[in-house]
């Protein structure tokens, strides 16, 4: 008995001590420095750690990717900067994500990308003139159409829009949606618009993308980039692009909650809607889904119509809200490390190759020569958005006050698509959410 | 033999005491004093006194989540300890196959809260989607549906309890009562209920302690939604430390607060066991 | 006595509750051969036709979330954990029940009141200190797990070491044993019976502990663990693809249920002991 505790004990301590050695050896070995990238978005996670693999396999500099659950950026960042091992690069939303993170962001001013970028407008600048954050791609979203599913409705004997030339404001959006609706089984569809994902965490395309649309118009109105306390003039545009949504829509209303944002990718592939609203990072997902009958060539982008005055001439919301920032607490030797990897995605061959090929980002710096834009049909429309000369909606969800404000906001509309809650309590979550959170930050 | 040992402090007490310092001591008194302070660091804290406290009474998330832990506490406790008895009473019939059923029954406890929590969402989701609805409609599904859980991981291992305790009931009294012409539900009352009330005491603080202290299934089953009406102390919590930069100080306000109401469990489940066992 | 007729009544409930309590489990396996997107649309369909997905979950959840790594740390935290709990808090609970003094009785208190103290009242300053030790690693996680464990552990063998004799501990160091001699080659093995429900008790809760290793092993380390593991794929994996989670639990829980079917008996036995001295 006591002969076998012995040994057991033995065993127990030697395979302590080597791992204990193990651990050591682990943390000294790299000489080079190291990254750790604290990636925005979920979506193109399993890219970028391919990315990681191939940087490191290029150059023996280990990379790390981690990616945040949706809507809980804020709160993983948070706790990983308090560890050791914080991460190296990672994303500030905007101005309002340089305010909290002022004492983590370098001065980028010197590093060799801030030359080549072609806007120099784009960049967060501190107080003190230094560069804080720069952008990684100009990315944009709208309602992603199905042109062959619209093709055939226009078709129809009955149709009461006959061209996509007719659809240039929210009336004229809603007829069109919801004579597809009511023509959905002749046209072989479950709804006009996929389902409106709003499970918790998956909400983003309507608490941050569409509740973009009724801020950037009260902002318009006012005349200011920001403000401390909103009226929420918009509130009606808002509402009706959010019911046009979800009343037709392949998802019964009070389903929404359990949808989440590859279920809607997933229907739009498979050709059972043939609208969806989603920016033009989501090409990888539609052609990812097994069976997909979208064909590349019908995939195309309209702007979001909701009722605002002028809408007729304006374009895609186009902005950008991932602000590459590199950790200015971590060692001299991480940071030029990362610094390396950033200029490798943004000047050598593979690199860039990354990033337009299989991140399908529309990089705004000089080194991106024009025929190194991403092929992909919703990077190419976007292109065509830019280039017909309508101004484009402003990005002014940089300006929203805090992910809790977000996450709130999301869990009204939930509450409100599935009818235990109404309007009115939507309204005053993102009036009262907005002042109380702003508030916070100051 | 006490001086010999005496001297053997540093092998036989140390270690495991410098790990219950790290791993508790340490930070339960500082998270004591932090809960007085303001800070987003443990290294930047600055003393404010009760202004934590204060804020945690007006805070609505957690005396809501305060009174839905004791509802769903309530009701679980019920449900688990009346179907765990029954459960108990039917096993101990000396029925063949005993075993075999007690396994069953017992297995679900194995599993983890967080696994438990998705096998259950996904089954609730998946009977509510025939009527067009999910568990996020209504908060009274969430509670429902975290009543279900508990019974499933609780019902087997209480059951076990109650099992070790009605066979100890001796089988002379019993004989004895069938001789009166007692039936088989005075037998229950009257005999075998009185005679396990150690089990019963047992049983049911170890239900009412897990309830309350409910994480990993709650996290897992809703998150707390719709909103926040399904969240219980543990994961109002939780959300205040990390959900919300600034309330570090007010989420260990209610960490010692909800230690309390556990402590005060605590000793009253001490002070009627002790009772109990003076009487016998 | 019980009537033949009454016998067959208790066999019909009992079998009805059966496949009640089996049911959940294989609504999972059911599901985890099914494609993803007919998971929440016919959830009671059986994968059969297009249903059918063959083992392209079970694919994905093992690929996604390295879960034979998972398994591998599990395992390990749990019996190097399990391991330090037995050693170590049985040498302190004989030091501190045979040596009489204030600090002996002022640790058995402090180890008893750690019992009570619910685990968000240290979770963040003990995150937090953790981390600054660089115990984020399955090495500090058996240090954590021996602190936390110990209050229970001291509590079951010090209840138990003052209840047998110092008759034979007395007379093996007299024989000129040392003290850590006498302990393991005569009080470990009587404190056996209390060893085993200690070990499974202990070995119950890590395995299936979530919060702790996730605040300080954290989603950006390699060291997850199977819960943390489950939960990483459902909130931070990005979009949510109910066919691996469905395959992850059915991985999951498969270990479990052939560990417990091969040791039920000194589970339920150690589970009722430590329920009724705990």
């Amino acid at each position: 008995m006591s002969k076998k505790l012995l040994s057991a004990l033995l065993i127990l301590t030697a395979s302590f001590t080597t791992l204990v050695a193990c651990g050591a050896s682990e943390d000294t070995a790299s000489d080079s420095g190291s990254v750790y990238y604290l990636n925005f978005k979920p979506e193109v996670a399993e890219l970028w750690n391919d990315i990681a693999e191939k940087y490191t396999a290029e150059t023996g500099v280990p990379v790390k990717v981690v990616t945040a659950a949706g809507g809980e950026y804020e709160s993983t960042l948070k706790s990983e900067m308090a560890k050791k091992g914080a991460p190296t690069l990672f994303h500030i939303n905007g101005p309002m994500g340089y305010i909290s993170w002022q004492d983590y962001c370098s001065d980028l001013s010197a590093v060799p990308f801030y030359d080549t970028l072609t806007d120099k407008s784009l960049a967060i600048l501190g107080e003190d003139g230094g560069v804080y954050g720069l952008p990684l791609a100009i990315e944009g979203y709208g309602i992603i159409y199905n042109e062959a599913i619209l093709d055939k409705y226009f078709a129809l004997s009955n149709a009461k829009v006959k061209s996509l030339a007719e659809v240039t404001n929210f009336d004229t959006l809603k007829t069109l949606a919801e004579d597809i609706q009511a023509n959905k089984d002749a046209l072989g569809i479950e709804g006009a618009f996929a389902a409106t994902s709003l499970l918790p965490g998956e909400d983003w395309r309507w608490q941050t993308h569409l509740l973009n649309m009724p801020i950037y118009g009260e902002f318009k109105d006012k005349g200011v980039n920001d403000l401390d306390v909103i009226e929420f003039t918009h509130s009606n545009e808002f509402k009706n692009i959010f019911d046009l949504y979800i009343n037709n829509s392949t998802t019964t209303p009070t389903l929404l909650s359990a949808k989440g944002v590859m279920d809607s990718m997933a229907e739009f592939a498979l050709g059972q809607a043939a609208m969806v609203q989603n920016g033009n990072w989501a090409w990888g997902q539609i052609a990812d889904i097994p069976g997909n009958t979208v064909k590349a060539e019908d995939v195309k982008f309209l702007p979001i119509y909701t009722g605002l005055e002028g809408e007729e001439n304006l374009g895609l919301p186009i902005g950008n809200e991932n602000y590459l920032a590199i950790n200015s607490q971590t060692s001299e030797l991480n940071q030029q490390a990362t610094i390396d990897f950033v200029n490798w995605l943004l000047t050598s061959e593979t690199g860039k190759n990354e990033m337009v090929n299989t991140l399908g980002n529309i990089a705004p710096y000089s080194t991106f020569s024009d025929d190194e834009k991403p092929q992909d049909p919703l990077a190419q429309s976007l292109l065509t958005h830019m280039e017909n000369g309508k101004p484009s909606v402003t990005w002014v969800f940089p300006m929203f006050p805090s992910q809790t404000f977000k996450n709130d906001v999301g869990a009204s509309l939930m509450e409100y698509a599935q009818g235990t809650k109404t309007w009115a309590d939507v309204e005053s979550t993102v009036v009262d959410g907005w002042a109380t959170q702003k508030a916070l930050i100051k | 033999m006490e001086k010999y040992l005496k001297k053997q402090f540093a092998i036989f007490a140390l270690p495991t005491i410098l790990a219950f310092a790290l791993a508790f001591g340490i930070p339960f008194l500082t998270g004591l004093y932090l809960s007085f302070c303001e800070f987003t660091t443990v290294t930047n804290a600055k003393f404010v006194g009760l202004d934590n406290y204060r804020q945690v009474f007006s805070d609505p998330n957690f005396i809501n989540a305060f009174w839905f832990t004791v509802k769903v506490m309530l009701v679980s406790v019920l449900t688990v300890n009346i179907f765990a008895f029954l459960l108990a009473l039917l096993l101990t019939q000396k029925l063949k196959g005993t075993n075999l059923f007690r396994t069953v029954f017992f297995m679900p406890n194995l599993i983890g809260g967080i696994v438990l929590g998705y096998i259950w969402q996904s089954i609730i989701n998946g009977i509510l989607v025939n009527f067009d609805m999910t568990m996020l409609m209504d908060s009274s599904y969430g509670f429902w549906g975290l009543i279900m859980v508990v019974n499933w991981q609780y019902i087997g291992y209480i059951m076990i309890i109650y099992i070790a305790g009605l066979q100890n009931v001796s089988t002379s009294v019993l004989e004895a009562a069938d001789i009166d012409g007692a039936t088989s539900l005075q037998k229950v009352f009257r005999i075998k209920l009185p005679l396990i009330m150690t089990s019963i005491t047992i049983a049911l603080f170890l239900t009412i302690a897990n309830s309350f202290k409910m994480f990993d299934q709650n996290l897992a089953l809703t998150n707390g939604g719709p909103g926040n009406q399904t969240s219980m102390l543990a994961l109002d919590i939780y959300n205040t430390f990390y959900d919300t930069i600034g309330f570090e100080g007010v989420g260990q306000a209610k960490a010692t607060i909800f230690f309390i109401v556990v402590a005060a469990i605590a000793v009253v489940q001490v002070f009627i066991t002790r009772r109990k066992e003076v009487e016998n | 006595m019980s009537t033949p007729k009454a016998n067959k009544i208790y066999y019909t409930i009992l079998t009805i509750l059966v496949l009640l309590f089996i049911s959940p489990i294989l609504f999972v396996i059911m599901n985890s051969f099914k494609g993803q997107f007919f998971i929440s649309d016919a959830p009671f369909a059986l994968p059969i036709g297009d249903y059918f997905a063959g083992t392209t979950n079970y694919v994905k959840g093992i690929e996604k979330t390295n879960f034979f790594r998972a398994f591998g740390i599990s395992t390990f935290i749990t019996v190097f954990s399990v391991g330090a709990i037995i050693i170590f808090t049985s040498m302190t609970s004989w030091y501190i029940t045979r040596v009489k003094n204030k600090l002996t009785s002022f640790l058995y208190y402090m180890f008893v009141f750690s019992m009570i103290v619910p685990f968000q009242m240290v979770m963040f300053t003990m995150s937090k200190l953790a981390d600054t030790l660089y115990l984020n690693n399955p090495i500090g996680m058996v240090v954590l797990y021996l602190g936390f464990g110990s209050g229970l552990s001291v509590f079951m063998f010090s209840g138990f070491l003052k209840s047998i004799p110092l008759e034979i501990e007395e007379a093996a160091l007299i024989d000129g044993c040392t003290p850590l001699v006498t302990f393991f080659q005569i009080v470990l093995p009587i404190l056996k019976p209390t060893t085993i429900t200690i070990a499974i008790l202990n070995a119950m809760w890590i395995w299936n502990d979530y919060l702790l290793p996730y605040l300080v092993i954290g989603v950006s380390t390699d060291y997850k663990t199977i819960p943390v593991t489950v939960q990483f794929l459902m909130g931070s994996y990005g979009a949510k693809d109910y066919g691996a989670l469905m395959a992850l639990l059915v991985l999951s829980v498969t270990p479990i249920i052939i560990f417990y079917l091969l040791c039920q008996k000194y589970i339920i036995a150690g589970v009722v002991a430590g329920a009724v001295k705990g």
